[in-house]
């Protein structure tokens, strides 16, 4: 009944080549696009906006630029923690040195400088892969934090090392800040997101896609049939690091507003946004939502049930919440390797078919 | 006048609505992650004093407490979940037991209107009441605390410390290179030698920086630690066989669990303070009365009279103290968090509410103002003792260096000012 292809005819190959084939997915995604932009920016609030759409929104960007390298490219990275503190602490020195220039811009340049970094790490990947660069990875994520906070040019010299975003707009709507309303936070993010998801959906259907996953799927193989690995490799690090960037960089201006490059950018958060990776489904853009929502939305629904709904002490639901995700996690990876993208993919395939499906 | 309008207007709404009837208290705390160990015994502490004033008093001023407990694990990504979601309770005051939410939360506070407490913690150029309308830090700060460990080794050495070695082995995060400033300063103008060892997060791994403190012998050791990095400290200084009456940590690196793991050796170990230690005071008796003996402890009921929760305990009762000002001012029992402010801003403690409150001597006595949001800044140092197992005060609550603390004070807040545009204000 659903997804049904019978009567949807194409007629010209823009039609035939189109992100959402199918009429019903394609209609799908206007709706969830009209909601986000249209209804959403008049209902929230700022409980909604700061503890669960912003860390939603932000997450998503740095998992799809993480799945990029990761789930496309197939060069593992432990150093996503380190690549977003890049990310913050560039736009903090660009919003304090240029305050008139508009936040969108900082945001990007963050991103680009970002992607720089990333290339230079990546570096070792022509030579070594698999374990071994999960480890030269893991030295990048060390290395950046040690540098942020030993060197105090990156934090402007101030007493306690922390870098706070000060008050910047966009078009005179306040973005940072305590101020800043919490629609226009989370349409900044909002516009970001959509932004990154398209470029990173349309990068992968095409040639600079095909080319990372012929070298995630047999590098050698790769480079017989004319895939250059030098350039898919480290065109992959560059735009995952563009991502992982602006998320960064959103993380500390527009979500938290303060932050401690140890406290928030540690090996934890590494490892937290490659959890939403590898649940959410390696080489999937969905995959890279279905994570970010699952890990962001999951302790705030524990803590909602276990304190506010069953009265328990604090501390029993928070200890119930790393008992719960871990055991999620596990079960994740031996039930559906393939993560929350497949499981999709597959209520895909039977609604198709649904309800005859003989 | 306006001010007056204001409130009538406000508790015509509060007659009109649905009875607000709670003083309701947030309580960030932590009993879980690497800083437990410390999150537990404020937690309980704070939670319990709320619950004796219900029981005994029946709240304060007629209006019963509640608070709302949310677990941060001293991470700021849940402290900000926890603020936003308890915020829209009512929330009187704020009080995250963490430098790095408190930073956080400063520009939030002051744009929704609720006040925040940092006792011994957070920024300490926030005691410019001129700037930082809405946050509190007193009784006393980092850098009173810098100030009072040199003071007690100028104590210690009648009164020259030329050419000695102080070390600081600090956490390596805001909280811990807090004091670094001030102690540039003070070496500046006494002439000792100042070295700086950084420990990183959370403070498990700590070799190198002992075997540097072995290799440089310096006469004192001074310490910033929190969590599990503080039993760590005490423990390595004891294999190095550092003298532990020449090490004094802050106020956070001195609680009994800090002490205990590294039995005997520990014996003799220093620590500043800013309230009294032990559980000879009468309020203790009132606990167990009306809220151990009657199962409503937030905890399991051990952790009364250790070092934090009574800092917790004091914390709650610097709060209610508050609340009770807040409420003479406005003339209204159910108060607000706008009103909860001029209530902090009005403090004052003297030796004779203490008494009635059961606690005789247990903090400093001061008087809050608009300028100065940071009390006096009085430093007390404490003692362990490993064979009774105790603390005890060895030098009484003293005045730490204000000239040099005052100055630094006013120069930190001024560059928050102008880079958040504020104008300081005291009208």
């Amino acid at each position: 009944m659903f997804y049904r292809e019978a009567g949807d005819f194409k007629t010209s190959y823009e039609q035939d080549n189109q992100t959402f084939p199918i009429k019903f997915d394609r209609y799908r995604y206007y709706v969830v696009l009209a909601i986000a932009f249209l209804v959403v920016p008049f209902v929230i609030n700022d409980y909604w906006a700061n503890a669960i759409l912003l860390p939603f929104l932000i997450y998503a960007i740095a998992s799809i630029g993480l799945n990029i390298l990761v789930g496309y490219a197939g060069q593992v990275s432990l150093g996503t923690g380190g690549f977003m503190a890049v990310g913050a602490y560039a736009c903090y020195k660009l919003m304090t040195a240029m305050p008139e220039v508009s936040m969108f811009i900082h945001v990007l340049i963050a991103g680009g400088i970002t992607a720089g970094v990333c290339v230079i790490f990546g570096l070792p990947s022509l030579r070594i892969k698999g374990f071994y660069l999960a480890v030269a990875t893991l030295a990048a994520q060390f290395f950046l934090v040690w540098l942020f906070n030993r060197v105090p040019w990156f934090y402007n010299y101030s007493a306690s090392g922390q870098i706070s975003a000060p008050e910047r707009d966009v078009f005179g709507i306040l973005i940072t800040g305590p101020n800043a309303p919490a629609w226009a936070t989370y349409m900044f993010s909002l516009i970001f997101l959509t932004f990154c998801a398209l470029v990173a959906r349309n990068l992968t259907r095409g040639t600079i896609g095909r080319s990372w996953m012929a070298i995630r799927d047999m590098d050698i193989a790769a480079e017989i049939i004319g895939v250059n690995p030098l350039k898919a490799k480290l065109t992959a690090f560059a735009v995952s690091g563009f991502f992982i960037g602006i998320s960064g960089a959103l993380f500390f201006s527009v979500y938290l507003g303060a932050v401690e490059v140890g406290e928030a950018f540690g090996i934890s958060k590494s490892f937290l946004v490659l959890f939403m990776v590898i649940i959410g489904g390696l080489g999937s853009i969905f995959g890279s939502f279905a994570g970010a929502a699952f890990l962001v939305l999951l302790p705030v629904v524990l803590k909602v049930v276990g304190v506010d709904v069953l009265g328990w002490p604090t501390d029993i639901v928070a200890h119930f919440q790393l008992v719960i995700v871990g055991a999620l996690i596990i079960v994740f990876l031996i039930m559906e390797p393939h993560g929350l993208a497949q499981l999709w993919r597959v209520a895909k395939e039977k609604l198709r078919l649904w309800p005859f499906p003989h | 006048m306006k001010l007056k309008l204001t409130t009538l207007a406000l508790s015509a709404l509060m007659a009109a609505g649905p009875a607000m009837a709670d003083l309701v208290f947030p309580s960030l705390s932590y009993r879980t992650g690497p800083y437990a160990a410390g999150g537990i015994p404020f937690a309980d502490g704070y939670a319990d004093y709320f619950t004796l004033l219900n029981e005994r008093d029946g709240g304060i001023g007629g209006v019963m407490t509640n608070l709302i407990e949310c677990e941060t694990g001293y991470n700021t990504e849940k402290g900000v979940e926890c603020y936003e979601s308890t915020k829209g309770e009512g929330a009187l005051v704020y009080q995250p037991l963490s430098t790095g939410i408190t930073y956080q939360l400063i520009p939030k506070v002051t744009a929704d209107g609720i006040p925040m407490h940092t006792m011994g913690y957070g920024r300490t150029s926030a005691a410019n009441g001129e700037v930082f309308s809405n946050v509190f830090n007193y009784p006393a700060n980092y850098w009173n605390g810098a100030s009072g460990v040199v003071n007690y080794l100028l104590e210690l050495n009648d009164g020259d410390i030329k050419g000695k070695k102080l070390a600081l082995v600090y956490h390596n995060s805001a909280y811990g290179k807090e004091p670094i400033r001030t102690l540039e300063e003070l070496a500046e103008k006494h002439g000792f030698e100042l070295s700086l060892l950084p420990v990183d997060h959370p403070g498990q791994e700590q070799k190198s920086q002992w075997l540097q403190i072995r290799r440089e012998r310096p006469d004192y050791v001074t310490m910033w630690g929190w969590g599990v990095m503080n039993q760590v400290a005490i423990q390595e200084a004891a294999n190095i066989r550092f003298p532990m009456e020449n090490f004094i940590g802050v106020w956070w690196s001195g609680a009994e669990h800090d002490v205990m793991s590294a039995g005997d050796a520990a014996n003799g170990y220093k620590a500043l303070t800013f309230h009294n230690v032990g559980r000879d005071f009468p309020v203790f008796h009132h606990i167990q009365k009306y809220v151990v003996d009657t199962g409503k402890a937030a905890g399991a009921g051990d952790q009364i009279g250790t070092v934090l929760y009574n800092r917790g305990m004091y914390a709650a009762m610097l709060a209610a103290e508050a609340v009770k000002t807040a409420q003479a001012i406005h003339g209204t029992a159910d108060i607000d968090a706008s009103m909860m402010r001029d209530g902090m801003e009005a403090l004052e403690m003297n030796e004779a509410k203490m008494t009635d409150l059961g606690m005789p001597n247990f903090g400093p006595t001061f008087n809050v103002s608009c300028e100065n949001h940071g009390g006096p800044g009085l430093v007390g140092v404490t003692q362990w003792d490993a064979g009774s197992q105790t603390w005890s005060m060895i030098s009484d609550f003293k005045a730490t260096d204000g000239d040099v603390i005052g100055a630094l004070v006013s120069e930190d807040s001024g560059a928050y000012a102008t880079e958040n545009k504020i104008t300081p204000n005291c009208g």
